[in-house]
């Protein structure tokens, strides 16, 4: 199986946009290895670098410092072994949806033998009878779908969800959040998901990881022992979420709570 | 039934308006003071607008998107009949304006219809001219645009200079290029597409360099090469902007049409003006002038149907 991510001793490194003030430390030794096939969330306080790991494996920035892999090899750039949806549909508003899920394989010439897949992903996002809109014809949720769609049609080893669903609405998000599950148990694939959503993180994954903030490495592991299909109303949901919230240090002290009372 | 007694009124009021339009023509005596012309051109004109008018709305019997744009039509139209009529009527009945340089409609129409074969040849001198002109402003133009927008060291040698150059209005360089450039058609067209290129230089540049970054990392991830980035990301994303541009710089290429067709030309529609301007025949200024904005309008409409088919994607931002 395929889709196995292993990221050793990694270090990010920004300029400071202050030319006097030193450089910003975003990740200090992050490591971890990510099962090929499962499903990883990536969870921690905000400006904590989940946003800037996600982005060095799929190749958009590079690391100050350490390695990582994808399938035993050396991650460098973008490639056809990882999917990338980005935060918001960021559709391109020129194409339709047909052509916006088929932006990949055209750019990477390899449209005509894989033609109908795009047809295929089309059904599987739910977006038949839509293939020649354009975004803005479109509501949060299908330009959402249409994206992942895109993200997906090459068959990437790995997925890797930058925040997807933040812009919707919650009915819309619980939607989609069981899509994505559907389309990782068909296909077989890793995702690799961050999110700031803790119940979402619970919902979806087979292992949370927690960040501490920055400069960041992981904080705690937590697997998900739930079977699936999950309910969301489960009483276990809750054990999760207060042990999640509390390495975040958002538990909140009885005591505490009552003297700002 | 109050709807359809409206509906009768709009579809007859053109032709109320053609036949004030007859009878102001033979009730009231002319002046004296206009040529008069070998035939009634105006009032064959306002017919055979009369005509037009009547033929839609005997096709619009049957055709139901005709008769709604004729309906909508109709008292536009007849606003119009009647301005003619009374500006007939003030110029060759009246004196109430000079008649030198207010010649009657009948003297405007006329020369239009007599001289159209010397007409149609100036008029093909200017579009040739204009084409050339703007063919070249806009290609070289977008190609200048896509180098300051995409490649920052291009930008960085060459921004300042645009800057600088750019903006220098093109009448301006008149003198220079007649000089040296060796034909004064060479000059023209170099005067024209320069008008053009400036603006669609700094629209496309601008346009391109606004793109959200994201669209670029999108593309990346997809596998998008370079030149694949290029074609399919920066040049779409940037097609607002860059229409803008051709837009400003069709505008700015009638302004400088004209002003070299008047600056030591020997044809062309800019150099007709002028010319029978010079010779005090100002029948023939007002011909070039309606040649002149049926020619500009029509430009831009056609520009515009372009950008309605190319960038369907977009709602419409600037109408016309």
């Amino acid at each position: 199986m395929v889709g196995e991510i292993i990221i050793k001793d990694v270090h990010k490194k920004f300029p400071n946009p202050d030319p006097s003030g030193e450089d910003v430390l975003a990740l200090n030794g992050f490591s971890l290895d990510i099962e090929p096939g499962s499903f990883v969330s990536l969870i921690g306080p905000s400006g904590c670098g989940k946003s800037t790991l996600l982005r060095i494996i799929g190749g958009l920035d590079r690391a100050t410092k350490g390695e990582l892999y994808i399938d035993g090899k050396e991650i460098k750039k973008p490639g056809s072994d990882r999917g990338f949806a980005f935060q918001g549909s960021n559709l391109f508003p020129w194409l339709t949806v047909e052509k916006n899920i088929a932006f990949g394989l055209k750019a990477r010439h390899i449209f005509k033998e894989h033609k109908r897949e795009v047809q295929e992903y089309i059904k599987l996002v739910g977006l038949e009878g839509f293939e020649k809109s354009y975004p803005h014809q479109l509501s949060g949720g299908m330009q959402q779908r249409a994206s992942l769609a895109r993200a997906l049609v090459g068959h990437p080893a790995v997925l890797l969800l930058d925040e997807p669903l933040g812009a919707l609405d919650a009915f819309t998000r619980m939607n989609l959040q069981d899509e994505i599950i559907n389309i990782w148990k068909e296909h077989n694939m890793t995702m690799l998901m961050v999110t700031h959503d803790v119940d979402e993180a619970i919902y979806m994954s087979d292992r949370v990881v927690v960040m501490s903030a920055r400069p960041s490495k992981v904080e705690a592991v937590i697997d998900i022992n739930l079977p699936r299909p999950r309910a969301r109303a489960q009483d276990t949901f809750q054990e999760y979420r207060s042990q999640i919230l509390n390495v975040l240090n958002l538990g909140g002290k009885v005591d505490e709570v009552e003297y700002y009372l | 039934m109050k709807r359809k007694v409206i509906m009768a009124v709009k579809l007859v009021l053109p032709f109320v308006g053609i036949g004030i339009s007859f009878l102001l023509y033979y009730l009231i005596d002319n002046n004296g003071k206009q040529k008069l012309t070998d035939h009634p051109y105006y009032l064959i004109f306002v017919s055979a607008v009369g005509g037009v008018i009547l033929l839609e709305e005997v096709i619009g019997l049957f055709v139901p998107a005709l008769k709604k744009r004729i309906l909508h039509k109709a008292p536009f139209l007849t606003g119009v009949i009647i301005f003619m009529a009374l500006l007939n009527t003030v110029t060759s009945k009246t004196t109430l304006l000079p008649t030198l340089y207010f010649p009657s409609l009948d003297r405007i129409i006329g020369l239009l219809v007599e001289n159209c074969g010397f007409l149609l040849e100036n008029i093909a001198d200017s579009l040739g001219l204009l084409a050339t002109g703007f063919a070249w402003g806009a290609v070289v133009g977008f190609f200048t645009g896509l180098a300051l927008g995409y490649f920052k060291p291009v930008a960085y040698w060459l921004t300042p200079i645009t800057k600088v150059i750019g903006p220098i209005p093109t009448t301006a360089w008149i003198p220079l290029a007649l000089s040296t450039f060796p034909t004064t058609h060479g000059a023209n067209v170099f005067l024209i597409a320069f008008a053009v290129w400036f603006p669609v230089t700094l629209m496309t540049s601008s346009g391109i360099q606004s793109i959200s970054n994201v669209n670029f990392e999108v593309s990346r991830t997809l596998g998008a090469s370079t030149l694949y980035q290029i074609i399919h990301v920066a040049i779409p994303a940037a097609m607002p902007s860059i229409f803008l541009g051709v837009f400003y710089g069709t505008v700015s290429s009638f302004a400088t049409l004209m002003a070299v067709e008047m600056n030591g030309n020997s044809s062309g529609i800019g150099w007709y003006i002028s010319w029978q301007k010079s010779v005090m025949l100002y029948d023939g200024v007002y011909a070039g002038l309606i040649i002149i904005a049926l020619i500009c309008s029509l430009t831009l409409t056609i520009l515009f149907k372009v950008r309605d088919r190319v960038l369907t994607w977009q709602k419409g931002v600037i109408k016309w």
